[in-house]
């Protein structure tokens, strides 16, 4: 009798995990652990807030994974409509921080609503695509496509170019997966390139200087460019295997800035080397690998749009990352995936996962 | 189940084109993450050695030039609180290997004793270990030079000229000035709030109470910057370029030192509160709670013992009397009273009462402080002689919404806005209020009987020295009200530009000019043959003044005797006053905590201020105290 309980609660507790998914993302959360520890052990020790970010992400995980896909696709208009008002909101009300809106205060606390849009916008438009499957004419697109123009637009606007370009990204892969045709596609990359010029006199200044400082990181030492002169050489310095942990002199004495945060690379790569890299970029074009596995075999177009703009959200996020850091993209405000200190990001992330995790197990449940 | 259906629909084709789709994003991905792993190799092998050099010359650093604090001068021009430089010993904990066995090593060549010690651990649980900590600070020229010749024995500990903030008055006017110490946690919070951060790199100290913390932003300046390049021990070998810090901007307070020493002294060893407005400006003159503390112990992290001699005293030296202190104010509510009486018609000034005594009301018979009543009672009668039954029926007639209104409008029972954090908002009583303040159905109710004693100053009613302060300066004023300050102006330290604080009433009261004139007269009256008259005795001035006695403890029927009542339990004594009538430039609020009666002991206090600021006149020793007509 218990024996049969005990069976069928620990069916129940992992029936709709996927174990390579699971695997690699705690892979991943162990490392991260270990490189926060590093980056910050000297001076306020973030370790124990981290974990505890990592429980409450592997809950969510958890139990996003056990909704199936039609009832996440519930989600997808409350949360973008309720995402639009509080960017609207933000516009109008928001807190300045560094010169930027992006915080709504709630009296107790401060949130971030671009944050919620990171899922909000793909599972609007995934369920937009799903609901007119049927018959999808050019029409269609267009419509997607203001639908994401408008958050993406409040958020570049805050200005948060980081966050803009995930949330944009998510929602250019879902109409890339929905079969947007290559003509537009090769269009707006055309068109992309011509307003380039237009766009510069647009940025603020201080995203143009970033910009520069990506071209020639020496023309301002002190400024912009000390981040990547300084994340460069704590990676070049890291050599083949890496200076040890706890051991990284540019992460140590302090030269690597934000370095729990968006900087976390810099240490590291400073500490383990290239062998570590090709082990953290082998990680996660295992996650991403199985994520667009996962995408081809779903069963229905809201199941593949969505795992395929999670997917390569992913990637978006470790290589925007990964390629900051290292000097070979301009500095934008992009976590490294479950490695980066913050509860938020990890959070969202963690439901991604979730979200991949029910795509694949309720699929098998519907061929049983 | 359903979810299943429209792909088993979906055409082969669309199928195969979506994989198709799929395999490119593989295809990108594979050939983004190789383009980066390609980058690391550049960096990590065939740059190597460039960047290994890179990171081992890699030296230099920015230095914060912590920038020099303001300077806090009275209106006078004395100087309440500057900087002064001395050398400390500073030891920084990541570069030395056995702290303790450093510690004793040092003790040899310079004096560190164990308290010396002891605030080191502190400071290294509250620090960063990469941050240079003070083991001694005011080293002597002979110390300095002692440690120098033996410094290669003491990698890590280095000898720095720092800056330290200094009040030299020491105690005077401790509650007003506030203090600094290091920072802490919860300030770097507010600086972060603040962005500040950026601007704090270096600094280590922070106001923590009083006008220090207040304008604490206004005080810091701006932090300069020094590109240095260090050698592997992290010791700086040569200046590269300065970025020179903006000093902090100076304050000149309307406080007058000398008045505010004068008048602490005067308080003797009692403890109590005092606050001076100019009613004119709203300047606070003068800002006393005693007893009082000497700030000066904060700066460094103040000792354990000296922490606990102030934390634990009866008299409670750290709690700001003046801002945080709430108290009935007694009889010195009676003039306000009156004025409302005046205001909403409820009373003219020739309307009289017939005083028994007491005043039956409800079944409970209030009683005055005179037996036997003071027969037939107007308003200026009422004033000077502070006869209770004129204001429990005044009170009754009026009833409590109305005495909230006016006295709301007075500021009672309100925060000041006072430029010092954390000031208390007392009580003024009101049906609104009660059902706000009681949980209970049963204690939110407002009785008919609890208007009667808050008529005068009893009851519910609890206001701060400040809010009387306010209000007797807006009455002196003729209802043109200002928000009391202790700044009158920032100076920039950059374009030397004066910044006014607070240039502008707060609010006018529509008061009539007439009624206004007869609540001064009355006053008046009180410090020329009423419950004043001998304290101010031979002024040589004309003022105005009310006494107060707030009951500390009630004594049901029985006779009030202070000399049977121990002293805890003692009546406060209040007294309010301004001066000169016609052309007021001062008015303040008296609190003698267990002093008995106003007259007694708060009226003494106000007559040396008066007789200081109006004339110049130092007292001559302390005030006797004796017996005089009860308030």
């Amino acid at each position: 009798m218990l024996h049969s309980f005990l069976l069928r609660a620990r069916k129940r507790l992992v029936e709709h995990l996927d174990v390579p998914l699971l695997l690699v993302t705690a892979a991943l959360m162990a490392t991260g652990l270990a490189t926060v520890y590093s980056a910050t052990y000297d001076a306020s020790n973030r370790v124990l807030g981290q974990a505890l970010n990592m429980a409450v992400g592997l809950c969510a995980m958890w139990a996003v994974a056990q909704l199936p896909p039609q009832k996440l696709m519930r989600f997808g208009v409350p949360l973008y409509i309720l995402g639009v008002i509080l960017l609207i909101l933000v516009f109008i009300f928001g807190v300045k921080v560094n010169g930027a809106r992006r915080w709504l205060s709630l009296g107790f606390t401060r949130i971030q609503p671009s944050e919620l849009l990171k899922l909000g916008v793909p599972l609007m438009l995934a369920w937009y695509f799903h609901k007119h499957e049927a018959l999808l004419t050019f029409r269609h697109y267009v419509v997607a496509g203001l639908l994401l123009l408008l958050p993406f637009a409040l958020i570049a606007k805050q200005p948060d170019l980081g966050t803009a370009i995930l949330v944009g990204a998510a929602g250019f892969y879902v109409l890339f997966f929905a079969g947007l045709p290559w003509r537009v596609i090769i269009g707006l990359a055309g068109a992309a390139a011509a307003a380039a010029p237009f766009v510069w006199t647009l940025l603020h200044d201080y995203q143009r200087k970033r910009i520069l400082t990506l071209i020639d990181p020496s023309s301002d030492p002190l400024g912009s460019g000390y981040h990547i002169i300084q994340s460069t050489i704590a990676i070049g310095s890291g050599g083949s295997f890496g200076k040890g942990w706890l051991a990284g002199t540019q992460t140590h004495l302090e030269f690597i800035p934000e370095r729990h945060t968006d900087f976390i690379f810099a240490v590291f790569a400073e500490e383990r080397g290239l062998l570590g890299n090709a082990v953290l970029v082998m990680l996660y074009l295992l996650l991403v690998g199985r994520g667009l596995m996962i995408t081809a075999n779903a069963s229905t177009l809201f199941a593949r749009v969505m795992a395929g703009s999670i997917t390569l959200s992913l990637f978006t996020y470790a290589f925007v990352n990964m390629g900051m850091v290292s000097g070979i993209l301009p500095v934008v405000g992009v976590p490294l995936p479950f490695m980066s200190y913050g509860g938020t990001a990890l959070v969202t992330l963690s439901i991604g996962i979730g979200i991949l995790m029910s795509i694949q197990t309720h699929r098998m449940l519907v061929r049983q | 189940m359903r979810a299943g259906q429209s792909s088993l629909n979906a055409p082969d084709r669309e199928l195969d084109r979506f994989r198709f789709r799929v395999a490119l994003a593989g295809v990108a991905v594979v050939a983004a993450f190789v383009l980066l792993v390609s980058r690391f190799f550049h960096l990590q092998v065939v740059q190597h050695d460039y960047y290994t050099t890179r990171a081992e010359d890699n030296r230099i650093s920015l230095v914060p030039i912590v920038p020099n604090r303001g300077v806090i001068v009275d209106s006078k021009g004395v100087v309440l609180a500057r900087n002064y430089s001395a050398f400390t010993l500073e030891i920084t904990p990541s570069k030395v290997d056995d702290l303790d066995a450093t510690i004793d090593g040092l003790s040899k060549v310079i004096e560190i004793q164990p308290k010396d010690r002891k605030r080191f651990r502190r400071l290294l649980e509250e620090s960063k270990t990469f941050e240079s900590l003070p083991i001694r600070s005011r080293l002597s020229e002979e110390e300095v030079a002692r440690f120098a010749a033996h410094r290669y024995r003491f990698p890590g500990v280095e000898v720095k000229a720092r800056l330290f903030r200094q009040y030299p008055l020491g105690a005077v006017a401790s509650h007003a000035i506030g203090y600094i110490s290091r920072i802490n946690k919860r300030d770097m919070e507010v600086i972060e709030e603040s962005e500040q951060a950026a601007n704090y790199k270096g600094t280590d100290h922070i106001g923590k109470t009083g006008i220090e913390q207040k304008y604490e932003f206004e005080l810091h300046g701006e932090t300069g910057y020094e590109q240095v390049e260090i050698d592997a021990g992290g010791r700086a070998i040569r200046n590269l370029s300065r970025t020179a810090p903006v000093q902090g901007n100076n304050l000149t307070l309307t406080l007058d030192s000398r008045l505010q020493e004068m008048a602490e002294k005067a308080f003797g060893d009692r403890r109590g509160a005092l606050v001076a407005i100019e009613p004119s400006t709203g300047g606070i003159l003068a800002l006393v709670s005693t007893p009082t503390f000497d700030p000066n112990l904060f700066i460094d992290g103040i000792r354990t013992d000296d922490w606990d001699a102030l934390n634990n005293s009866p008299d409670r030296p750290l709690l700001n009397r003046a801002l945080n202190g709430a108290y009935p104010p007694g009889s010195t509510f009676k003039p306000f009273m009156a004025l409302a009486a005046l205001e909403t018609g409820k009373r003219t000034p020739g309307q009289t009462i017939s005083d028994p005594g007491f005043f039956n009301f409800g079944g409970h018979q209030f009683r005055d402080d005179k037996k036997g009543g003071h027969g037939q009672v107007d308003m200026y009668k009422s004033i000077v002689h502070s006869c209770d039954t004129y204001y429990y029926v005044l009170a009754n007639d009026m009833g409590i919404d109305s005495i909230a209104r006016f006295m709301g409008q007075l500021g009672f029972g309100q925060r000041t806005g006072v430029d010092i954090e954390g000031e208390s908002e007392g009580v003024l009583p009101s049906p609104e209020w009660k059902k706000r303040r009681f949980r209970r159905p049963e204690q939110q109710k407002w009785f008919a009987g609890e208007t009667v004693s808050i008529g005068i100053g009893q009851g519910y009613n609890a206001y701060t020295p400040i809010q009387l302060a306010q209000a007797m300066a807006t009455v002196a004023n003729n209802g043109v009200m200002f928000r009391p300050h202790l700044v009158r102006y920032i100076t920039d330290s950059r374009s030397g530009e004066k910044t006014m604080i607070e240039p502008e009433p707060l609010r006018v009261l529509p008061w009539k000019r007439q009624h206004v004139e007869v609540i001064k007269k009355a006053m008046v009256g009180v410090n020329t043959q009423g419950t004043g008259a001998r304290a101010f005795a031979g002024a040589g001035y004309v003022s105005g003044g009310k006494t107060g006695t707030a009951q500390v403890f009630s004594l049901k029927g029985a006779d009030y005797k202070a000399s049977r009542v121990k002293k805890e339990l003692r009546d406060h004594a209040l007294f309010i006053a301004f001066a000169p009538v016609d052309q007021p430039k001062i008015a303040l609020a008296v609190l003698v905590e267990n002093g008995g009666f106003g007259a007694q002991s708060a009226a003494p206090i106000a007559r040396m201020v008066f007789d200081y600021y109006l004339l110049g006149k130092l007292p001559k020793g302390a005030a006797p105290e004796d017996d005089v007509e009860d308030d």
